[in-house]
């Protein structure tokens, strides 16, 4: 069960709205600030990624659905393009922004230590909290 | 956190001050800002992102069109910004090589300044 599950109309200005809530369930998940930036990033393509591509198949018919779940030390995100009735779209159009590689790197890079997995319909992206000790880690 | 665009002129350089969140909805706007300025001559800009908060992919794809904008004019664009979280997205996509980055306006202007004139002497 996802610990939050937020759909939107696949326009543009819900994005923010996207980044702003996983941001904060990361935050709660005791997340610090350098992985909150790397969340806010990946969140961010990864919903105009979706955005677009369920524009392009449903028009302002369809949905993004994203779904994060915190368990123990990891976050779990999972953004799908979905159809008015909420069903995954396993195949959506190519648009300028899915094809953009800014977009790809940039989910990609910020994805942290996990790679973006392919879900049916959308994308997943994991996060493992990183420890006190490997923050000292990085400060030497 | 709405954008917010500003332009003002300093030494021969157009200082384009750029804060709030650039992303896929607030873009548009500066993409358009940036064309205007172009269009009405400004080609050399120093684009001054202290205040920004994020950037996307999508402002990322505007600030690299209004570089091939001003080049196309033999302009110039440089950036200004410290802020860690906004570097690391041009460190990440390797824009870093792009775009000439500095600490401060006056940095930024200095340096598009002496740019210029190498460019005039060779």
């Amino acid at each position: 069960m996802p610990t939050v599950d937020l759909r939107f109309t696949p326009l543009p200005e819900h994005v923010r709205t996207a980044r702003l809530v996983a941001v904060s369930v990361a935050r709660r998940a005791g997340f610090g600030e350098e992985q909150l930036d790397e969340i806010r990033i990946a969140i961010g393509e990864a919903c105009a990624r979706a955005v677009s591509a369920t524009e392009a198949a449903t028009g302002r018919a369809g949905l993004v659905d994203m779904r994060l779940s915190d368990d123990e030390d990891r976050l779990d995100v999972t953004v799908l393009r979905c159809d008015e009735d909420g069903a995954p779209l396993a195949e959506t159009p190519p648009t300028a922004t899915t094809e953009d590689p800014l977009s790809l790197a940039l989910m990609t890079g910020a994805a942290g230590s996990s790679s973006p997995a392919t879900a049916p319909g959308g994308v997943r992206l994991t996060w493992v909290r990183e420890t006190a000790a490997a923050g000292v880690d990085q400060q030497v | 956190m709405d954008l917010s665009v500003t332009s003002r002129e300093e030494s021969g350089r157009t200082v384009v001050e750029v804060s709030g969140e650039i992303d896929v909805y607030t873009a548009p706007t500066l993409r358009e800002r940036l064309n205007e300025l172009v269009g009405a001559g400004h080609h050399h800009l120093v684009v001054d992102m202290e205040g920004v908060e994020f950037l996307d992919s999508t402002g990322l794809g505007v600030l690299v069109g209004g570089l091939k904008r001003v080049r196309s004019h033999d302009g110039s664009l440089h950036l200004v910004c410290q802020r860690e979280k906004i570097l690391k997205v041009f460190r990440i996509t390797g824009l870093t090589k792009v775009f000439p980055i500095h600490d401060t306006v006056a940095e930024a202007i200095a340096a598009s300044a002496a740019a210029d004139e190498a460019n005039a002497t060779s």
